[in-house]
C-alpha cells in the first residue's frame, strides 16, 4: 500500500495525470481515495439516543491524528452542494485507524440532520486534518476537571477516553449536564471509567456543583452551550473552553459598499461580518466554524479596511488573507471572491 | 442599432432577469450529477485513448486512440473547463470545481484565461478596439478593422490559427501587440510569460516526452498520437469559437454606442453580437454547448447544459420584441465565417466593386 501510495505521490505521476493531478483519476475509482486530501468512509452507526448518532468513520491514509479534544471539519454533500461543518472528533487519541464523531440533530439543522438521521454506511465525508487547541496539555495532568453540557461532551469524551487509554491514574472528575436521561450518551461507557462521573438532569448549572469537587491545581475543561459556559465562567476560575455555536459578534455598521470582485456583486453591509454579507449576497463561501477558528472561510482581500470581531484590530493591508466569519468592513472593502 | 424604444429595451432585460432567476433557483444536484458524469467520461477517454495509443501494431486501435484522447481533450477544454471556469459549477463549492481552482489540458493558463475571457470577451463582447477576440490580434474579421496588405494572408493565418489554436489563446493572453506599441509595461507582462512558460512546459512534457518515453520503442508514434490529438481538439475548438461571433448577421459595436450601457442594452449587445450552431445533443456536449453562444453570452455562468432549454425561451422572447435570433448549422455557420475571412482579407474597395 505505502509503495503504491510514494508512486502516486512521484513526481511523475502529477507530470502524468497533469493539469488536473492524481486524485482527480484515484477518486473516480474509488471516493474516499486521495494522495492529498483526508476523506472518511463511514463504517458503523451507533443510535444512541433518538436525536443523536455516532459515527464511526475509517479515514484514508491521509489522516495523521487528532489530539484529545481537536474537531475536524467535515464536507458533506447535500442535493449537489458541500456543506462544511466542525465537529469534535470523540474518540481516543490513540485509535489512529477509526475515528468517531458524534452528531446532535439540531432543530432545523441542515447538516446535523443528515448526519445524525440520514448517514448511511459507506458514506464518504470530506475531512480536513484535526485542528483547535481545546486539547489535553502534552504533560497529562495530575487532576483535570471535565464540564459539559449536552453534545458538549464529546471533546471532553475524547479526552477522557484517551486517558483510559493510557492508564491515567490521576483524580478526573466528570460533570455533565444533560437534559434527561434519555438524552444522556455514553452512558454505559460512562459507568465504567476511572474517573469521577457526575451527571445532572434537567438542572442549570450553579458554582455549587463545584463544592464536592478538589479544584486545587485542576486543569479545567469546559464545553457546552453558551449560557452554561457563561454560568461557569462567572467563577472565575482559570478555563479551557470550546465552544459549539457562535456568540453573535455584531459589528459596527461603519462599512462602506462590498464589491466581490470576481462574483461581480456590489451590495452595503448593515451590521453584519464579511460572511454574512456574502452570504446575504446570494454567494456561497466555504466556511466552518463561523467564529474564527478553523480558516474555514479565508478569502483574499484585494483592498479596503477590517477590523477583526475578536480583538478589534483593523488591518488595511491589500491583498491580504482574511477570515470572513470575524471580519466587518470598515468603508469600502473589495474581496477577490 | 434597433427599432425597440428605451422602455422596450429595459422590458426585454427584466425578462432575461427574470429567467435567470428562475433557474438560478433550480440549479442543484441534477447540474452537480451532470458535471460529475462528464468529467467521468472525459477522464476515461482519456485513460482508454492513452492506453491504445500504445498498440501502434494494430493501426486502427491507434487511430481509436488519437479519437478517444482528441474527444477527451474537447471534452476537457470545453464542457468541463470552460464552464467549471466561468464559475457555473461554483455553487456546488467543491474545492476541485471551483473557478479558480481549477486548470485544463490546453496551454493557456487558466487564470490568464479567465481575465481575457470572462472579463474582457465577456463585458466588452464586439466591441472594436475592446473585445481582443475580434480577430484575435491575427486576423480581419470587421469591416471596422483598417485594411493593411498584411491582411492578404489572411485565410492562411486563420488556417495556422486553427491548426494551432491553443498557442493561439495562450499567446492571446500576453497582450503583446500592446507590448510593443508601449501600452502596456514589459514588467506588467513578465509573470504573465513566466505562467505560460510554466503550463506550456508541463502540457509539452507530458505529450511530447513523458507519456511517448513510456513506449519505449514507440516514442515517435505515441508522440504523434498526441499531437495530432491536440490538432484535433485545436481546429474543433477554432471551429465551434470562430461561429460563435462572426458568421454573417452577427453585429459589431463602436466603443461610444456602448459607454452608458444599461443592463436591457448589455443583454441586447450579448444577444446581437453572438450566433448559434444547430446540432443534436453530442454535438452541442461537445462544442462545451456553446453553440449555444448566444445563452452562454446572456448567462456566462449558468450551467451550459442547461442552455438547450434555456434557448426555448430566449428564442420566443426575441420573438415577441422581433430581434433577430442568429442560428444555422455548423455548414452554414463555419462556411459564412470562411467566406467572411476571406472577403476581408481584400481591400475594401475591391470587395464593394465586385458587389456592385
Ligand atoms: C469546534 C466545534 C465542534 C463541534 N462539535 C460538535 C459535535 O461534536 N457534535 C455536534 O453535534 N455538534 C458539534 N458542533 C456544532 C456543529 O458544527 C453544527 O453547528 C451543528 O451540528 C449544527 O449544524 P446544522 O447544519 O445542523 O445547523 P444549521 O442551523 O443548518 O447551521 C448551523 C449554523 O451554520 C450557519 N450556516 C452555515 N452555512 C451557512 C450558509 N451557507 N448560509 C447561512 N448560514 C449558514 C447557520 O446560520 C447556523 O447558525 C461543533 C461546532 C464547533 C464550532
Ligand atoms: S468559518 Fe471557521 S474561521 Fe471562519
Amino acid at each position: 500500500m505505502s509503495i503504491v501510495r510514494s508512486i502516486l505521490r512521484s513526481p511523475l505521476a502529477a507530470a502524468l495525470t497533469a493539469p488536473h493531478g492524481v486524485d482527480r483519476y484515484v477518486e473516480l475509482v474509488h471516493p474516499a481515495w486521495s494522495v492529498r486530501d483526508v476523506r472518511g468512509t463511514v463504517t458503523k452507526l451507533i443510535r444512541e439516543t433518538p436525536t443523536t448518532t455516532t459515527l464511526v468513520i475509517k479515514p484514508n491514509g491521509n489522516w495523521t491524528g487528532h489530539d484529545a479534544g481537536q474537531f475536524v471539519r467535515v464536507g458533506v454533500e447535500l442535493s449537489g452542494v458541500r456543506h462544511t461543518r466542525c465537529y469534535s472528533v470523540s474518540s481516543s487519541a490513540h485509535r489512529r485507524d477509526r475515528i468517531t464523531l458524534t452528531v446532535r440533530a439540531k432543530e432545523g439543522g441542515f447538516v446535523s440532520q443528515h448526519l445524525a438521521h440520514h448517514a448511511k454506511e459507506g458514506d464518504v465525508l470530506a475531512l480536513s486534518p484535526a485542528q483547535g487547541e481545546f486539547v489535553l496539555p502534552a504533560l497529562r495532568p495530575r487532576r483535570l476537571v471535565m464540564i459539559s453540557g449536552g453534545s458538549g461532551i464529546t471533546p471532553v469524551m475524547s479526552m477522557l477516553r484517551t486517558l483510559e487509554d493510557e492508564g491515567h491514574d490521576g483524580d478526573v472528575t466528570f460533570l455533565h449536564y444533560a437534559r434527561s436521561r434519555d438524552e444522556l450518551i455514553y452512558a454505559d461507557e460512562l459507568a465504567n471509567v476511572n474517573a469521577r462521573v457526575l451527571v445532572a438532569f434537567g438542572t442549570v448549572f450553579h458554582p455549587s456543583h463545584l463544592s464536592s469537587i478538589n479544584l486545587e491545581r485542576a486543569e479545567i475543561f469546559l464545553c457546552g452551550p453558551e449560557p452554561m459556559m457563561a454560568a461557569v465562567r462567572a467563577c472565575g476560575l482559570p478555563l479551557h473552553e470550546e465552544r459549539f455555536t457562535s456568540e453573535p459578534l455584531r459589528p459596527a455598521t461603519d462599512g462602506g459598499t462590498i464589491h466581490f470582485r470576481r462574483s461581480r456583486v456590489r451590495t452595503g453591509c448593515d451590521g453584519k461580518t464579511m460572511l454574512e454579507i456574502a452570504e446575504a449576497s446570494g454567494l456561497n463561501p466555504e466556511s466552518g466554524c463561523r467564529r474564527g477558528i478553523c480558516h474555514g472561510c479565508t478569502q483574499r482581500k484585494v483592498s479596503g479596511v477590517v477590523r477583526d470581531l475578536r480583538t478589534g484590530a483593523v488591518s488595511d493591508a491589500a491583498d491580504e488573507d482574511i477570515q470572513l466569519c470575524v471580519s466587518a468592513p470598515v468603508g469600502d472593502v473589495t474581496l477577490d471572491l | 442599432m434597433n427599432h425597440l424604444t428605451r422602455e422596450q429595451v429595459d422590458a426585454f432585460g427584466a425578462e432575461l432577469d427574470a429567467l435567470r432567476a428562475r433557474v438560478q433557483a433550480d440549479v442543484g444536484e441534477r447540474d452537480a450529477k451532470y458535471i460529475r458524469r462528464m468529467i467521468r467520461l472525459q477522464r476515461t477517454l482519456g485513460i482508454a485513448g492513452r492506453g491504445l495509443l500504445y498498440a501502434w501494431a494494430f493501426p486502427p486501435a491507434w487511430a481509436l486512440g488519437v479519437a478517444c484522447l482528441g474527444v477527451a481533450k474537447i471534452l476537457d477544454n470545453m464542457e468541463v473547463g470552460h464552464n467549471v471556469m466561468h464559475g457555473q459549477y461554483e455553487f456546488m463549492k467543491d474545492p476541485a470545481l471551483t473557478a479558480k481552482g481549477f486548470e485544463w489540458d490546453t496551454t493557456c493558463p487558466g487564470d490568464q484565461w479567465r481575465h481575457s475571457h470572462n472579463h474582457l470577451h465577456h463585458t466588452y463582447t464586439n466591441i472594436i478596439g475592446k473585445d481582443r477576440d475580434v480577430g484575435y490580434g491575427i486576423l480581419r474579421i470587421a469591416d471596422e478593422q483598417p485594411w493593411r496588405p498584411y491582411y492578404l494572408g489572411n485565410l492562411a493565418y486563420a488556417f495556422f490559427l486553427a491548426l494551432f489554436f491553443e498557442w493561439g489563446v495562450a499567446l492571446h493572453d500576453l497582450e503583446i501587440e500592446r507590448v510593443t506599441a508601449g501600452e502596456k509595461s514589459w514588467s506588467e507582462t513578465k509573470p504573465l510569460v513566466r505562467g505560460l512558460v510554466r503550463k506550456a512546459r508541463m502540457q509539452m512534457l507530458k505529450d511530447y516526452v513523458l507519456f511517448p518515453l513510456l513506449g519505449g520503442p514507440l516514442f515517435l508514434p505515441i508522440l504523434a498520437g498526441n499531437a495530432l490529438a491536440n490538432v484535433i481538439r485545436n481546429v474543433w475548438a477554432f471551429m465551434i469559437i470562430f461561429c460563435g461571433h462572426f458568421p454573417a448577421g452577427v453585429a459589431m459595436f463602436r466603443e461610444e454606442d456602448t459607454r452608458e450601457e444599461s443592463r436591457g442594452q448589455w443583454y441586447l449587445r450579448q444577444l446581437l453580437g453572438s450566433a448559434n450552431i444547430r446540432g443534436g445533443k453530442w454535438f452541442h456536449v461537445l462544442s462545451g454547448n456553446l453553440s449555444h453562444q448566444i445563452e452562454h453570452h446572456l448567462f456566462p455562468d449558468l450551467p451550459a447544459h442547461r442552455y438547450a432549454e434555456i434557448a426555448v425561451e430566449v428564442r420566443a422572447i426575441c420573438e415577441r420584441y422581433g430581434l433577430p435570433y442568429n442560428t444555422g448549422s455548423l455548414g452554414k455557420q463555419f462556411g459564412s465565417v470562411v467566406a467572411r475571412i476571406a472577403e476581408m482579407s481584400l481591400p475594401p474597395r475591391l470587395v464593394d466593386q465586385r458587389s456592385q
